[in-house]
This record gives structure tokens, sequence and C-alpha cells, in this order.
């Protein structure tokens, strides 16, 4: 009996605390998304959207952070785009043609571990291979460091959408005489289409927000893209450096930087998610 | 090349799933253009005996085939065999429809449009004739943009059909193709099937025996793997010589 | 119904095949194209794999002048951080490191373990469809968010609110003591924020592997007439053991590669910590924080690149390890 008493209030404790921690986890996304509306939001204007930052991104006042916009947007977009290049054929070798050896283990041990490395290492391997080639900072140089970020978070979420594509599907359509490579591209990447969109989005909400890789290896500027063997300024740098200096109204662009960079994440998001629902007109259940 | 009316010669066919023997020295002719039906209670590799056929089997990792299987006179199992043009000319229809992701249009000219089309036709008539033959051109007519995944279970199942027949296989396989259909859709495939018959070789895997009754004229009965007897289907239902095969059409399992 | 198509009057039937030829000629392309696609794509995977070496040996090959000037003991010891004179004595970043990254586990283990029961075993169907979504937005938010976040939250709650408070009552203790840093930026911020930022991580993988348990095992325990909490305590983490120390070794692995949101919080002094308000300096913050001087003083970027090379080797080491422990799992269950 007594027993039974105890039992009842140890669960009940346990449920404060875990739906506790719970909401713990998600106030502090509130006070994250809240601190930077909080001081984002007086920054923004639409002078700061379209212009670029007057007497230098350190200490002048004035102006805008669209060199950082710009910017991180060619980088996303570059980055995105090699990571998809590269990542969509291996995730489709490795669904429709690899078999079972050792080296096919050894290929997908080795994209787990990529998936693992910090964007750090990337961007100091990226700065690296630069120095080899004579590459400056530059865009050509962040979107090679991003684009290797991007890579195993594209391959490793096309897979898992991949994977989901019906056996039987493929079955069918290799009954009818197809080969693996029209099975690949005519059927499943039909079917995983919209899985695909949200992966695509997925990495470019993770390649934009990167500072790290573009740290070494992108520069900065408070100039707007011109060349991609030029430096160019990004969004997540621009909070970086911007919110160390003792000048408020330089403070102010950080700020907003901040903000653009959350909310194009958000959008990012939320798209994604619509991607899985909207495009799937054609896909078999 | 193979003819039109291709027969099938199986000859020791063994196929090993793992460490089990699913089929046992198989040996067996298949007669061209008629329907025969592979009858046998539910296990017993008949589904694998089709997909042996048509090397369907070579998408599973852990099959393990030997034997010689001959449509007409070329080796259908065994390396260097053009397995691309093998799956064309002998289709397959699943138990369960899978339409391709695309328009129903598109799906039937999915065959056509990778193997290319035989003189004188269009995309257009193509689709459109074999719709018809599958007895689903009147329904579909207006919509053939539309999204095949949108279409019944019977229809989709049409449309499988025509699907397969769209690149002109001279042999159709059909594993239990009226199991998910309702029994008007089940009707209108059964009419279909008995139709396409005088072009094509149909092999019909069921575990209805009024349907093989209905359809066959030639029946095959497996068990646990192994032929136990075949024959014409008038003599197999009415004089069976085994005592499985006697056992099984009168119901007494399943 | 005996009638053919002919005779329906449908389509002529094809006897030659005058198009069989060509027939012949597109089948040849398609499967030349189908082994050019395998050849290409395989190339492209095993590049993949490649690059895992590529990496490693690059960085290895920059780090090669310091890692032959100097004993690695020496290098890995040293207390003493003087580029100019020559001294690279990485002991006070790996210290910081662990530091950061222990406090970081000390607060998100506990919470994830929490939400991830509570999401998988307690929470209703709805429950899960609102917080799934919001836990992605966690995961999702940029590094230099976070520490903006830190800059303007965490660390004035430290220096105003916890740090007075812990001085208080636990000041005597020189672990609890802020007396030698009271700024607020500090191991206990970077730990805090580091939390944060794994926290959706592991809960995720916490809770796929509590999914993965069979409903027998909780069926059965329950029969018994326990409560949900003692079944849990009892049956499921007992069996779900594994894959949980494999979701806090990933969490800490990534903890360990976080840069920007530990590098805007945690003070960068080159000192070993003795408090939870002390300053730190992780090798990650070291790295980014110095790639500016690093080509202009003399073994600076060897520097710089060994401890890349050193951060890259312990994350490969403790993600293998956790890679490895949910496959055995995922096998085994």
């Amino acid at each position: 009996m007594k027993r039974d008493v105890l039992w009842r209030i140890e669960e009940t404790v346990m449920r404060v605390l875990m739906i506790g921690a719970t909401a713990l986890a998600l106030g502090c996304l509130a006070l994250i998304l809240g601190a930077v509306v909080w001081k984002g939001l007086p920054a923004m204007s639409l002078a700061m959207v379209t212009q670029c930052p007057q007497g230098g991104y350190y200490t002048g006042a004035g102006g805008g952070i669209l060199n950082a916009i710009l910017g991180s947007l060619y980088l996303a977009v570059g980055a995105t785009l090699v990571a998809l290049v590269l990542g969509l054929p291996i995730a489709l070798y490795l669904q429709l043609y690899a078999g079972r050896s050792r080296l096919i283990e050894f290929v997908r041990l080795a994209l787990d571990v990529l998936w693992g490395i910090p964007s750090i290492v990337y961007g100091a391997f990226g700065f690296g291979l630069m120095l080899l080639i004579g590459l400056r900072a530059s865009l050509l140089g962040g979107i090679i460091a991003l684009s290797l970020v991007e890579l195993p978070i594209m391959c490793r979420a096309i897979e898992e959408v991949l994977k989901m594509v019906p056996f039987e599907l493929t079955e069918s359509a290799y009954a009818l005489g197809t080969t693996r490579w029209e099975v690949a591209w005519k059927v499943v990447v039909r079917q995983a289409l919209p899985g695909i969109t949200s992966a695509i989005l997925l990495a470019f909400g993770r390649g934009i927000g990167d500072a790290a890789s573009v740290l070494f290896t992108a520069g900065y500027t408070d100039h707007l893209p011109t060349s991609p063997l030029r430096p160019v300024a990004s969004l997540p740098l621009a909070v970086f450096f911007q919110l160390a200096t003792p000048f408020p109204s330089v403070q102010q662009r950080a700020y907003a930087s901040a903000l653009v960079l959350t909310a194009i994440v958000l959008i990012i998001s939320v798209l994604a998610r619509l991607a899985s629902t909207r495009l799937s007109r054609f896909v078999v259940k | 090349m193979i003819r039109r009316n291709a027969h099938i010669q199986v000859c020791d066919l063994n196929v090993h799933y793992r460490s089990l023997h699913v089929l046992k020295d198989l040996s067996v002719d298949i007669p061209a253009n008629q329907v025969t039906a592979i009858i046998g209670p539910s296990g017993c590799g008949k589904t694998t005996f089709l997909k042996s056929i048509n090397r369907l089997i070579d998408l599973d990792d852990e099959a393990r085939v030997s034997g010689q299987i001959t449509v007409d006179g070329l080796s259908v199992l065994g390396a260097g065999v053009n397995v691309t043009e093998i799956r064309r000319r002998i289709g397959l229809l699943s138990q369960r429809p899978f339409p391709l992701p695309m328009s129903i249009y598109e799906n039937v000219a999915f065959g056509p449009r990778i193997h290319g089309l035989s003189n004188g036709r269009s995309f257009d008539q193509v689709v459109e004739h074999y719709l018809r033959v599958a007895g689903l051109w009147e329904e579909v007519k207006e919509r053939l943009d539309a999204p095949a995944a949108k279409l019944s279970i019977g229809q989709q199942q049409r449309l499988c059909l025509a699907r397969g027949l769209a690149v002109e296989p001279e042999v159709l396989l059909c594993d239990e193709p009226t199991s998910s259909l309702d029994p008007l859709s089940a009707q209108h495939l059964e009419s279909a099937l008995k139709d396409i018959k005088h072009d094509h070789t149909v092999v019909l895997v069921t575990h209805i025996l009024r349907q093989a009754g209905r359809l066959a004229d030639y029946v095959i009965f497996l068990y646990m793997g192994e032929l136990v007897e075949h024959g014409p289907a008038e003599e197999v239902f009415n004089h069976p010589q085994k005592p499985h095969t006697r056992a099984y059409v009168a119901g007494e399992f399943s | 119904m005996a009638e053919s198509w002919i005779e329906r009057g449908l389509l002529p039937r094809q006897r030659t095949r005058p198009g069989h030829q060509s027939r012949e000629a597109r089948g040849q392309r398609r499967r030349l194209v189908d082994l050019a696609g395998h050849k290409v794509t395989r190339g492209m995977a095993v590049g993949a794999a490649v690059l895992v070496l590529l990496i490693s040996a690059g960085l290895l090959v920059r780090a090669w002048p310091i890692l032959r000037s100097q004993p690695l003991k020496e290098l890995l010891l040293g207390r003493t951080w003087h580029p100019m004179q020559g001294a690279f004595g990485f002991w006070p970043f790996i210290v910081g490191t662990l530091w950061v990254t222990a406090m970081a586990m000390a607060i998100a283990v506990p919470l994830c373990t929490l939400s991830a029961i509570y999401l998988a075993e307690y929470a209703a169907p709805g429950v899960g469809r609102v917080v799934k979504p919001l836990m992605d937005l966690l995961a999702g938010i940029p590094s230099v968010v976070y520490g903006l976040w830190g800059v303007l939250v965490v660390v004035p709650l430290i220096r105003e609110h916890v740090g007075p408070w812990m001085d208080r009552h636990l000041g005597h203790i020189a672990f609890f003591s802020t007396s030698a840093n009271p700024t607020g930026y500090g191991v206990l911020a970077g730990g805090t924020v580091l939390a944060v930022m794994v926290f959706p991580i592991i809960v995720s993988v916490m809770e796929e592997v509590f999914r993965s348990v069979p409903d027998g095992l909780r069926e059965a325990a329950l029969a018994l007439g326990v409560t949900r909490w003692i079944m849990v305590r009892k049956v499921l983490l007992r069996r779900a053991f594994p894959g949980v120390i494999a979701a806090v070794v990933l969490g800490f692995s990534r903890a360990l590669g976080e840069t920007m949101a530990v590098l805007m919080v945690v003070g960068n002094v080159p000192q070993v910590p003795r408090s939870l308000f002390d300053a730190a300096y992780p090798l990650t913050a070291l790295i980014a924080n110095n790639y500016g001087e690093m080509m202009s003083v003399p073994l600076y970027d060897a520097a710089l690149m060994a401890a890349g090379l050193l951060l890259l080797l312990v994350v490969l080491g403790f993600n293998l390890l956790a890679q490895l422990v949910l496959k055995r799992m995922g096998k085994v269950a």
C-alpha cells in the first residue's frame, strides 16, 4: 500500500520534470528568437537591407547589410548546387547500384564520418587547399569550403528520402525492361522529388548559417559581390565581426544581420515542410 | 530474336533464398499462346518461379538461381544475357498495382519512350490502343494527364496491364493480379487477359481455383516448391492423377 | 470473345520489324549509358570516401612543421602559449575544450533524457507533431545567432544573477567562485549555450532509440502492475542503455566541434580553468580567432593546423564509436 503511493508520487514528480525539461528547451527557443527580434527589429530599415556599410564595416555608421545578404545568398546557392550535383548521384549509387561489398560499407562509414566533421575543420582544410592552388579568400573559396560542409548533409538527407521509395515501385519499373540508370532518374527521382526538394532546402539552410567554414575562405568585405575571385561578405560573419565593435551603430548592423539570417532560416524551414506536401501530386503511396 | 509465339521451357530450375530451398528441380514446358495457370498453396514458390522467368529475381541479393529457362530456344538465365531485353519481352503484372509516379498517359507511354516505338505509330496512338485493350480507355480518356496515383485500385491494375503490354512483350506473367481488386474490376481484368492470349503467352499465378477454371488452358500444380502435376486444364481439374492434386482441386487445403 | 485485335479493326500487326535494328542499337546505347552511369557514380562515392583521408592527410601535412619540431608530449601537455616566442603548449586549450564540453553535457544529458523519455513514452501524438518541428527549428538556428543570444541573454544572466547567487552560497569553494572572473563570460556561459545547441540532436537520437525498443517488452513490464516510470527506469533504460550512451557520445562530439557560439561567450583566455565562471579557450576558438595572424608568425599556421588535426581525430573517434554502437543496436533490436 505504501509502496504504491510512493510510486505514484515518483511518477508524478518525474512527469513534471520531463515536461519541464521539454518546456525549458522550447523556452530557450522562444528566448533566442525573442532576443533576435528584440534587438534586430529596431535596427531594421529599408536602408539596412538595400545598402552596403558606409565608412567601413568595422567603424562606419550608416548604410546597411546588403553586402552580407547578397554574399550569403551567393555562397549558399553556389555551395548547395555543388553539393546537389555531387550528392544526388552518390545517394542514387548507394541505393540502386551498390551491392554489399566491403568497399560500400567503407563508403557509408566515410560519409557518416564526413557528416560529423566540424565545419571549422572543413574551413581549415579549404584554406590549405586554397593556398595550394593559389586562390585568395574569395567567393569561390567560400563555396568550396561550404560545399564540403553541405555535401554530407545533402547526401544523408537524400538517402533517407530514397530509402522510402517502395521497393515494389522500382521492381515494377524494372519489369518493363529499364536499366538502372533509367529507373534512377525517371522513376526514383520523380517519386522522391518532394523529399529531395526538402533535402536541398535543408542543406541550404544549414549552409547559409555556417560561419566557421567561410571564416578562413571567403574573407569579408563591405562591397557587394562582384567576382568569384574576390572576398565576399556573409551574414554570419557580419554578425560576428560587427557585434564585437564598440560602436553602437555598427552593432545595429550586427543585430539586423542576425534577424535577417534567422528569418531566412525560418522561411527555409517552413518551405522544406511545405515541399513535402505540396509537390506530391504524382507520388505513388 | 524471339518469335511472337514463344513457348517457355524450364529445365532443372532450383532457387535458394539464403538457406531455404524454394524451388526444387523444376522442369516443365509452358505452351505458347495459351493461358497457363500455376496453382498451389501459398508460399510454395509460385511468385519466385515467375520472377525467375523474367530475371526480376536478380534484384534480390539473397536469391541463388540455377538451372535453365529458355523462351523459344533462347536462354534466359545465365551471364551474358541481355536482361533488359528479356524483361521487355516477358512482362509482369504484380499482385498489387504500382503505377509509376506520373500521369496516366505517361505511365503507358513510359515503355515505348524508353525502348522506342515500332514504326508508324505515335505515342498518342500507342497509349490509346493499349488503354483500350486493358479496358480502361473509356474511363480515363478525358483525363490522361491526371496523376495515375489517383485512380482506383481496379483502374490502376488495368493501367499496369496497359503499361506492361505497351512494350510489346511476347509473354505476360501475372502474379495473382486480381487479389487486390473488387469483383467487378477483377472481371474486367480477367476478360482482358482472355483477349490478349491470342497474341501472348499468359502465365497466371492464382490461388483462386475458380479463376483458374475460368481462364486456364493449361495448368501447373506446385506444392512446396516442387512440380506435382501439369497438363491441359480439363485433365488436371477433372482427372487429377496425384493425390495432392486431387486434394487441392477438391478444396481440401489451400 | 474470339476476335483478335486485327479483327476488331485496331492497330495493324507488325510482322516484319523494320525498326528492329534501330531498337537493337538503341538498346546498346542504353546499356552503355547505364554502365557509364554506374562507373561515374561509383567513382563519386569512392571519392567522397577518399575525401576523409584527404582531409586528414592535408591537415597532417600542414601541421607537420610543428609536429616535427617538438615532441608530441610537449605540445599536448605544454602550458605556455606564446607563439611569438615559439611556445606552443596546447594543454590549456585541450582542458578548456573539455571543461566547456563537459559542462554542456552535464546540463544537457539529464534534460535530454527526461525530454526524450517524455516524447517517446508519455506524450500524446499531437504533442510530438508540435514539438518535432520546433526541435528542428532549434537545430537549424545558426551558430552565430546562438552566440548572439549568449551575449545578450546568458552572459548577463550569469553576471548579474547566477554568479552573485553562487558566490553568496558556495563562494568558498573555488569551483563555484566568481572572484577570478565576474564578467559572466566563461565556462558556464559556454556550456549553457552549447547545451541548448546539442539538445535537439541528442533528444532525437534518444527518442529513436527508445522507440526501437519493442512494445512487447513494455507491455510485459506494465502487465506486472508497475507504473510507467518504473517500467521506464527498470526496463526501457536498461535495454536502451547502449543507445543512450551513443546519443550522448554523438552530442559530445558535436559539442566538441562547435566554434562560433562558444567563441562568443567563453572568454578566450588561454588558461586552465579552476571555476565554473573562469574564462576558457577551446581549440575551436583558438583556430577561429587566430587565423588572421597565423601566416605572419613562424610555425603559427602549423600549430593551428595541428589543433585542427587533433580536433578532427578526437571528433572522428567519438563519432565512429557512437555510430558503431547505434548500428549494433539496430541489428540487435
